[in-house]
Parts: structure tokens; C-alpha cells; sequence
């Protein structure tokens, strides 16, 4: 396959940046999209160019590193589907991409393609866990947990925190990834002890990143690679009110 | 090899975050979910307002003696324990406190949002949201404009071709039987009903009650509501124009 990337390069925080073309004539349909990457940027280390920056870890869709807008859509054309996890099977013989980093004011541009997400690492910090003793797991039938509310919990617990909610919204809001957080926590029994204090301060750690507001347009969902629905954020909007209104 | 390693630059330093307060209402109105939740609030108060407002207008079709009784009620409604139009004043008083209440929270959350996403991509999104969505802001300027033109033109009179205080129906009559006056409600209950479409979802899911299954059934009724109301007011100007009322 031949194929041209039109990539964003930008040399630092303080740079511009630009739509820079480059061609790559030996695309393998089943080339990763990061793969196509690697291809691309071997052959700019070989030319004494600088390679193409991007975020990556374990290429298997789990760990949320990677991540970058593929012609105007997080993750690219697949859905439910991470970067790395995209093929170039996807993409037709001779076809223009473009590839651009996640745009947020939250997440500043480091180089090229790689943002900084740690405005999600310090909304998890605010309350995104729950505190329990460590030791000995404690046995599973102590707590039960109806069936519903596990898969609740479980269908939220997929959120890898990659940030395409926050690049697909155009409110640039991290809206989808807080409320996966706090459905997934304050669902479970595991979660009560902390529920009231931890949607306030998630909202208020979210908010203090400059991330804006939810408007229900529903970009989000059709980005997140992990199907996170648009019904956790009603979710986090309820515990948000409950919270507010003092009851425990 | 002009190979340079990403370095991460020197973590920015955070914007202070305002100091909690003690005083929860106000930790509230400054979270953006706070923020959304009074424009939720507000918006349904205003809905409700207009659905009866719609209602009322139909009975124009009874008559000029029954609509201008109808119009005389309503500044007596709560007598004899209120005084008189005490009630018309609390209700003028609470909807306009909405709609500020609903206009600044409108702002402040557009600002924000704004600032969160200064640049934009170079290859257009593709929407997935609908048409009401986009035009939320300008649909809600426009509103805000078209009430200050409606109560400049029924209530004030300051704009009515008749103008005559208590004479409700000719008052109708005189502002519908010019042909851009009954445009400019055409185009503003449009407005209307697409902000409703958006908006009246958008209010469930603000205030947490939406859930999975009753998700077909608030898109619903938000359609509903936003045809009834479009159709219900513009049947009234459309009826004048076309000699039906006169």
C-alpha cells in the first residue's frame, strides 16, 4: 500500500507546530497503525530526520498510552478500537491521513504527536481508588454484589484513562473519564465508605485542570475505545447532586 | 543525527484552585455540574411556564370576549388572598431570575468551554451529534432577543401596532397581520423547539435521571414537547396571517 501521512510535528511545548506530508510506499495492510509509524519513523532516523514522537506501551488495547486523532477521529475510524489496534486494512490504497495529537488546553503538546494526560493521572489522585486495608485478599463472599451493579462496575472499570474522550469532545471535557471512575467506584459496596467525598473531589480536580464542561453532545462515547456509555455521566451528575445535597 | 529525545518539560505549576468553601451552594454553583444543574433547573421552570402559556394562547380561537377575559384573569390569578397581580409579579420575578440564572450559567460554562479547546483539528470531525445540538448557543441568544421583542410587543405594547391595554386579542390581531412579524416568531419558535429537543434530554441527563432504558423514552418526549410547543404557538400567528382570525 502507498500511503501519505500528513503528520502534526511540533518540536516542543513552545512551538507552533505544523501539517508536515510525508510519503510511505511500503504499507502492509496488516501493519499496525503504529507499526506504519515505526516504518515511518526507521526511515527518518536512516535520513538523519527527526522521528516522529508518539505515545506507546503495550500495543495490545489495555494500557491507554497510545492514542492520536486519525482523520479528525480519536483512535481513528474504528470503533471501540485503540490506535495500536488499528490496521492499515482499514485504509484503501493511495489514501491522505492525517494525524494529529489530542487537542485540550488540559493536555499541553510535548512533541509531535504526544500530549501530557497527567491532568487524568491527578483527577484519579483526588479520589479514584478506594482505601482498603492490604494484606490477605479478604474472602469473596463476604461482600456480595448483585450481578447488575458488578457489571456496571465492571463495564466502567474498562476506562484504560487514554484521553479520547477529552480529544473527541468539543467542550474539551473529561467529562466520560471522571464519571467512569466514580460509576465504577461508587457502585461497588468496596467504594461506599468514600462515596460522597469522592465525586466531589473528582469534580473538583477535573474542573481545576481547565477541562470544560459537558454539553450531552455524545462525541465522547463514539470515541472511547472501551464503550464507556454516555449513561455514566448521569450517573456521575446523580452522585454528584446526592453528594451535594448531603446525603450519605 | 538530528534525533532529539521528548523531554518532558518542567511540570507547569497548577492554577491555585479556589479554597473550598464552607458554604456548600457556593462550592455548587462553581462546579461546572453545578453550573448545568441550575441551567437544568431553570430550563424545565421556563418549560413548564411556556407549555402553559401555549395552552392559554389557543383560546384565542374562542372569541375575542372569552380571550380577553382569559387575559384579564390572568392578572387577578391568587385573588382574594393575593393581592391584585401580586401573582403576576412573583411569576415575572421568578422567571426572569430563571432566565438570567439560565443566561449566565449559559456564559460562564461556554467561556470555559471554549478555552478548553482553542485549537482545532485540521481534518473536520465528523458529528455525531445532531443539528439542536450545534445550535444550542446561537438558538439561546436568539431566544433571548426574540423575548425581549415579545414582551416590547404584548406586554409593554411599546411595539404593537394596536396598543391598546386590556384589548389582548386586537393586540394579537394588529402584530400578526404583518407578515414579518409573524416570520420573526416563525424563525424564533423553531429555535424554540430545537432547543427543546436538546435541551429537555440534556436537563434529564444533567440532573441524573436518565437511566438505560428510559433513554427512547426522554428522546421522546423531548420531541414531543418540542413539536407541541413549536406547532401549538405558531398556530396562533400563522391562523391571523391567513385571515382565520380577525
Amino acid at each position: 500500500m502507498k500511503l501519505t501521512l500528513r503528520i502534526w510535528r511540533q518540536a516542543g511545548p513552545a512551538d507552533s507546530g505544523r501539517m508536515v506530508a510525508y510519503e510511505v510506499p511500503d504499507a502492509n495492510p496488516d501493519m499496525s497503525f503504529l507499526e506504519l509509524l515505526d516504518v515511518l519513523n526507521e526511515r527518518l532516523t536512516l535520513e538523519g530526520d527527526d522521528p516522529v514522537t508518539f505515545d506507546h506501551d503495550c500495543r495490545e488495547g489495555i494500557c491507554g498510552s497510545c492514542g492520536v486523532v486519525i482523520n479528525g477521529q480519536a483512535h481513528g475510524p474504528r470503533e471501540r478500537t485503540t490506535t495500536c489496534q488499528l490496521h492499515m486494512r482499514e485504509f484503501a490504497d493511495g489514501d491522505v491521513i492525517d494525524v494529529e495529537p489530542w487537542r485540550s488546553v488540559a493536555f499541553g503538546v510535548v512533541k509531535d504527536l504526544m500530549v501530557d494526560r497527567s491532568g487524568l493521572d491527578r483527577i484519579i489522585r483526588a479520589g479514584g481508588y478506594i482505601s482498603a486495608n492490604t494484606g490477605s485478599a479478604p474472602e469473596a463472599h463476604a461482600t456480595p454484589v448483585p450481578k447488575p451493579i458488578a457489571d456496571t462496575a465492571f463495564d466502567n472499570a474498562t476506562c484504560i484513562g487514554c484521553g479520547a474522550c477529552v480529544a473527541a469532545c468539543p467542550n474539551g471535557s473529561a467529562m466520560l473519564f471522571t464519571s467512569a471512575k466514580v460509576t465504577h467506584l461508587n457502585s461497588l459496596p468496596q467504594g461506599a465508605p468514600e462515596r460522597a467525598d469522592r465525586v466531589l473531589n473528582l469534580v473538583e480536580a477535573m474542573d481545576a485542570e481547565g477541562f470544560g464542561g459537558c454539553t450531552n453532545t455524545g462525541e465522547c462515547t463514539v470515541a472511547c475505545p472501551k464503550g464507556i456509555p454516555l449513561d455514566s455521566i448521569a450517573t456521575l451528575n446523580r452522585e454528584y447532586l446526592r453528594a451535594s445535597l448531603g446525603r450519605k | 543525527m538530528a534525533v532529539t529525545t521528548p523531554t518532558r518539560p518542567a511540570p507547569a505549576p497548577r492554577p491555585a484552585r479556589p479554597a473550598r468553601s464552607s458554604f456548600a451552594p457556593l462550592n455548587f454553583w462553581r462546579s461546572t455540574i453545578g453550573k448545568k444543574t441550575v441551567m437544568a433547573v431553570t430550563g424545565l421552570l421556563m418549560l413548564a411556564f411556556l407549555i402553559a402559556h401555549m395552552l392559554g394562547n389557543l383560546k384565542i380561537f374562542y372569541g375575542r370576549d372569552d380571550f380577553d377575559h382569559y387575559a384579564d384573569w390572568l392578572r387577578t390569578i391568587g385573588e382574594p388572598v393575593l393581592h391584585g397581580a401580586w401573582y403576576l409579579w412573583i411569576q415575572r420575578f421568578v422567571l426572569t431570575l430563571a432566565v438570567v440564572l439560565h443566561a449566565v450559567s449559559a456564559y460562564q460554562l461556554s467561556r470555559r468551554d471554549l478555552k478548553a479547546r482553542p485549537a482545532k483539528y485540521a481534518h473536520k470531525q465528523r458529528a455525531k451529534a445532531g443539528y439542536a445540538v450545534h445550535v444550542m448557543r446561537y438558538g439561546g441568544i436568539t431566544l433571548a432577543l426574540f423575548i425581549i421583542y415579545h414582551i416590547l410587543d404584548f406586554t409593554t405594547l411599546t411595539l404593537n401596532r394596536h396598543g391598546v391595554e386590556g384589548a389582548a386579542y386586537d393586540n394579537v390581531v394588529s402584530s400578526f397581520s404583518v407578515w414579518w412579524v409573524t416570520a420573526i416568531y416563525i424563525v424564533a419558535m423553531i429555535f424554540l423547539g430545537l432547543h427543546i429537543q436538546h435541551g429537555f434530554w440534556s436537563a434529564a441527563q444533567t440532573l441524573g435521571l436518565n437511566r438505560p432504558n428510559r433513554d427512547r423514552a426522554v428522546h421522546g418526549i423531548a420531541t414531543g414537547l418540542a413539536v407541541l410547543l413549536t406547532v401549538g404557538f405558531l398556530i396562533v400567528p400563522v391562523a391571523v396571517l391567513a385571515g382565520l382570525v380577525d
